[in-house]
């Protein structure tokens, strides 16, 4: 039985419901959907969505002093990307029935949550690098699963956006790995960004599994497809040989390899800082937000030039054609 | 504070030359020329398409999922119109 079909009672809707994304198949946007889902999926898009304008701050800040030409024109190619993801991430979440202009306003008003990781400062070029390395890295390893969602349109979007993610994580790899292996003045940078980086980069996954309290329900609607330690656990287990590529230490002195479990043991995560930072005190949080404010306003007036210049198109198409009559 | 209220448009690009448009995602403008724009920018940024076509979300009509056992049912019960259901011999070449 379909969940669409019609004189079903809400229990019944349900049970087809938690049946057929059992057994993976795909909702869009027009099928019926518990609330809850409809909801947990505005949330979770909406938030992914605003990630990706906020992280255009933290590398937009280098932008204008970008090393090289080289540098420099990856560096603005992938921050239009950012851009591009959260308009890709936002198409996704109107199929929902949410206005964008209300998202716009969420974010603007420091109501929305994004990704924790945009609240520490990008302090030297050796930051641009430990960003593209590894907060790229985590985010392919978080999104990657999400291309098999079970809500079409972001599991759409996510596929456009983890083909371009793959750059991304490359030109941050790149710069990581010359400035780790150019003078000791360079090595030292890079092993400074990546001492602040780590942390919160292992933190973006989420909160530990016993924590987390929209992953069960996100499991069983194939919304979310691995719990937060065991995405934690895979990016562990793949930057560690990376790091030590580059003759980078990772901080954590219980970073171990444990044959036992086929993993790299890590250390403990300090979920206060995370829960800090997410409350709206971390290092950044606030210049963020102003800072989105600021281009928001910057940008009116090219808003409303195009609105004019779209009226009077429109008013002169309308007097040729009376014309023609 | 954000209010612009432009309306959507659907997003169809042509990858190549031979195939089809395919929806890809939604924008928001002003009218279809920025709608076009717009999805350029969105949309190609490296080289997906050689045809984008844009279109009024609003304009478009689709069939309700609620009546589609009924709307499809015409269909269902006619495996005539699939090469499956004639009985073709085992020694019976190129059919």
């Amino acid at each position: 039985m379909s969940m669409n079909a019609p004189g079903l009672t809400e229990d019944q809707r349900n049970q087809a419901f938690s049946e057929y994304v059992g057994d993976e198949s795909k909702v869009e946007p027009k099928d019926w959907m518990p609330e809850a889902y409809r909801k947990s999926l505005v949330r979770q898009i909406s938030q992914h969505a605003h990630s990706e304008i906020i992280g255009m701050y933290p590398e937009g800040n280098w932008l204008t002093r970008a090393p090289s030409l080289r540098r420099k024109v990856a560096l603005l190619a992938k921050v239009q990307d950012e851009a591009g993801h959260g308009m890709y991430l936002y198409s996704a979440v109107e199929t929902l029935g949410v206005s964008r202009d209300d998202l716009f306003d969420d974010l603007l008003s420091g109501k929305a949550k994004y990704s924790s990781i945009f609240n520490y400062p990008t302090l030297t070029w050796a930051d641009i690098g430990a960003v593209g390395w590894l907060v790229d890295s985590a985010a392919i390893i978080n999104q990657v699963p999400l291309c098999r969602c079970s809500y079409g349109p972001y599991a759409r979007a996510m596929v456009k956006i983890c083909k371009e993610e793959s750059f991304h994580q490359r030109q941050g790899f790149e710069i990581m790995n010359t400035m780790a292996k150019g003078t000791d003045a360079q090595h030292r940078m890079a092993q400074d960004a990546l001492n602040r980086w780590w942390w919160p980069s292992v933190m973006m996954f989420g909160p530990p599994d016993n924590e987390s309290k929209h992953s069960a329900q996100s499991m069983a609607w194939k919304i979310k497809r691995h719990s937060n330690d065991d995405l934690r656990q895979r990016y562990v287990d793949v930057m560690v040989p990376q790091a030590e590529f580059m003759g980078l230490t990772i901080p954590d002195p219980d970073i171990k390899w444990n044959e036992e479990r086929g993993h790299y043991d890590y250390g403990d995560i300090d979920w206060t800082e995370f829960k800090q930072v997410m409350a709206g005190h971390g290092q950044c949080n606030k210049q963020r937000i102003e800072t989105r404010q600021a281009a928001h306003e910057n940008g009116r007036w090219v808003r409303d030039a195009a609105l004019a210049y779209a009226e009077k198109k429109a008013a002169r198409k309308a007097a040729s054609k009376v014309a023609a009559e | 504070m954000a209010k612009n209220d432009w309306p959507l448009f659907e997003v169809f690009i042509r990858s190549k030359q031979g195939l089809d448009h395919r929806h890809v995602g939604s924008v928001h403008a002003i009218d279809a020329e920025m709608a076009l724009t717009n999805a350029r920018d969105l949309y190609t940024r490296r080289g997906e398409g050689v045809s984008i076509w844009v279109v009024a979300s609003n304009d478009i009509v689709a069939s309700n999922p609620e009546e589609s056992g009924t709307f499809f049912d015409p269909a269902e019960d006619k495996a005539y119109r699939h090469p499956t259901f004639y009985e073709v011999p085992d020694d019976v070449e190129f059919l």
